[in-house]
């Protein structure tokens, strides 16, 4: 049995690289070996593609994009199709379980100086790849055209507007017609279940070889290929990829399945955040929702989005609301460049570093909190405050990480 | 390595330019064929020619009644102000971005201190001139969430814009200009159109 298959295995491996490919990304790709908790969200970053990739599938089977349609079609699914309450519930948790694991991925980055020499590149396509989650979330979120698709489309799309003297021209390219209407629920569709998935998932190819050339970072920040076994060449502190990490991811992805089941069977609109209650109402084009908020994932930027309450340097407040609001997310790529610290890792970094870091994280929470709220002249100072202190996260970054107390590195990973 | 991959010095002369000249060749067709895909996107017939005007009866409209109804797929205003709201316009003035409204948001006969052809009738767009949120209609004078300066006007819960009862913006909110007031004329007395000054250009 063992020699046939071996025979097939050669049989192929002379046509198609398969054996050489699994050993140079799973069975001989060396891992350091001080992987802790903050690694298992690459892996279930994956796990959850995959997952809207099915069930997105499927849903497509019985949504209709058509703004006479998408609704009901909607609760058709959730109604009337076997289980189609499940894949919807499924698909609708993933989106905002992807952004939960994505950050988490990325604030693990953060921590351990992962964006640093020589991961600048892999750290900006996975800042493209977050650009496109955001895109897919906010194209999918269109699709069942209730209130909050419609009118959170209306604000973003006017945002586009706001660019002074080609805006206009813009807006109705995006949208097709001169107001948002089912040309632009079409599209969107069209966008969302081609286009954009297409991207994501050769971004994700790119950004797994990238990583695959540069090696993974680690907790301690210190680069393992530098200190290889002369005899082998294989770094002495790294350990095979597979069956090592492979085995314990499997752990977070079991972690990982408990809590989402959880969710999609006891919670899956969890409380308003993940499913809006207002968009249970179909689109109303005469009424804007009393009270509109993004879903969660996006609460932060929309924050800083309604900040700007005055005209500074002769730009009005509405362009610098959507700039601060850009910029806030485009800021991230700049990270490579702008932390001047002798170590990667937070680890061996000083107290400036990690105050910066607490209060960013903080910043971060509280203007996803305000986003959520009805804007009262104290939540809009609040929103101000915070917004300065995320900023100059990133900005003041470049004087404090140079002039930090750091410890020294060591030159071995801890056991 | 890198030799097959990047145009190299020992190129000669008459390669360097084929290759140049190939490169901007294909260029121009890539450009030249993305352009129909491009402009396909873009309004189409269809959605040019939905834009006709609407003809409202306005007799039923009593005074402080806001009446909503579509036009282009948008929102429009007809609100019928009482003495009462009329008089909050003088009094809102200093705290008004435009009170002139010298900002083209309005047609010519609508440039005024009420922003209408009526006194008491105002017809606009119920679209926040920030993103697109259309605003609530908020008669009640100083409510608690607005404050004691409040003297009816239109709010958009998405960002808190503020309006006065002629739609002119206040200062220090997220819009910048004053509300969009439509081309519109009357019929009669109680025949109102929007989206044309007369019956029959559309």
């Amino acid at each position: 049995m063992s020699n046939i298959f071996n025979s097939m295995l050669a049989w192929v491996d002379k046509r198609f690289p398969l054996s050489s490919n699994w050993k140079a990304h799973l069975s001989e790709y060396y891992a350091p070996k001080n992987f802790n908790f903050w690694y298992f969200f690459g892996s279930l970053a994956l796990l959850v593609l995959v997952n809207q990739l099915l069930t997105g599938i499927f849903l497509t089977m019985n949504y209709k994009p058509d703004a006479s349609q998408a609704f009901a079609s909607v609760e058709y699914i959730m109604r009337d199709v076997d289980y189609g309450w499940l894949i919807r519930y499924m698909h609708s948790t993933g989106a905002s379980m992807f952004f939960v694991v994505v950050y988490l991925h990325m604030f693990r980055g953060m921590m351990y100086g992962s964006y640093r020499k020589p991961r600048e590149l892999l750290w900006l396509v996975g800042m493209v790849i977050f650009f496109v989650l955001m895109s897919l979330a906010f194209t999918g979120y269109i699709l069942p055209w209730g209130q909050m698709s419609y009118w959170g489309a209306q604000v973003i799309v006017s945002m586009f507007g706001a660019i002074p003297s080609i805006g206009e021209t813009l807006q109705q390219w995006l949208l097709g017609d001169f107001t948002l209407s089912d040309a632009a629920l079409n599209r969107f569709f069209a966008y969302h279940v081609v286009t954009l998935p297409l991207v994501l998932l050769v971004l994700v190819f790119v950004h797994i070889l990238a990583l695959h050339e540069t090696g993974s970072n680690n907790p301690d920040g210190i680069e393992i290929k530098e200190n290889k076994n002369p005899e082998t060449g294989i770094p002495v502190d790294g350990i095979p990829f597979h069956p090592y990490y492979s085995v314990k991811d499997i752990v977070g992805v079991v972690v990982f399945l408990i809590v989402f089941c959880g969710i999609i069977f006891f919670a899956p609109e969890m409380g308003g955040y993940f499913l809006e209650y207002n968009n249970f109402i179909p689109a109303n084009t005469l009424q804007t929702p009393d009270h509109i908020a993004p879903v969660w994932y996006f609460t932060p930027y929309y924050s800083m989005l309604r900040a700007v309450t005055v005209n500074f340097l002769g730009i009005d407040a509405k362009l610098w609301g959507v700039i601060l609001m850009a910029g806030s997310v485009v800021v991230f790529c700049f990270l490579p460049w702008l932390d001047r610290s002798p170590v990667k890792s937070i680890r061996y970094k000083g107290p400036y570093f990690k105050i910066a870091l607490t209060l960013f994280v903080i910043s971060f929470f509280v203007l996803g909190w305000l986003g959520t709220k009805s804007p009262t002249p104290l939540y809009t100072l609040l929103a101000q405050i915070f917004t300065v202190i995320y900023f100059a996260f990133f900005i003041l970054m470049p004087w404090y990480s140079k002039i930090d107390k750091t410890k020294p590195e060591p030159k071995r990973l801890k056991e | 390595m890198a030799d097959s991959f990047s145009i190299n010095e020992e190129m000669s002369g008459r390669r360097k330019f084929l290759v140049a000249a190939t490169s901007v060749a294909g260029g121009i067709a890539g450009a030249a064929i993305a352009t129909p895909f491009l402009l396909s996107m873009m309004p189409s017939e269809r959605a040019k020619a939905a834009g006709a005007p609407v003809e409202v009866d306005i007799s039923k409209l009593e005074p402080g009644m806001l009446l909503m109804v579509e036009w282009r797929g948008k929102v429009v205003w007809i609100l019928n102000r009482t003495p009462d709201m009329l008089e909050s316009l003088v009094k809102v003035e200093g705290q008004l971005a435009d009170p002139n409204s010298d900002k083209k948001q309005q047609p010519d006969y609508a440039k005024n201190r009420t922003r209408s052809i009526k006194p008491e009738i105002f017809v606009a767009e119920g679209i926040c001139t920030h993103l697109g949120c259309s605003p609530v209609f908020r008669k009640d004078v100083a409510p608690a969430d607005l404050g004691p300066d409040w003297l009816g006007g239109f709010f958009c819960p998405c960002h808190g814009s503020k309006f006065d009862l002629a739609g002119r913006v206040y200062k220090s909110v997220p819009a910048p200009t004053n509300m969009v007031v439509p081309p519109h004329a009357y019929l009669s007395d109680s025949r109102l159109l929007i989206g044309s000054e007369s019956e029959g250009s559309a």
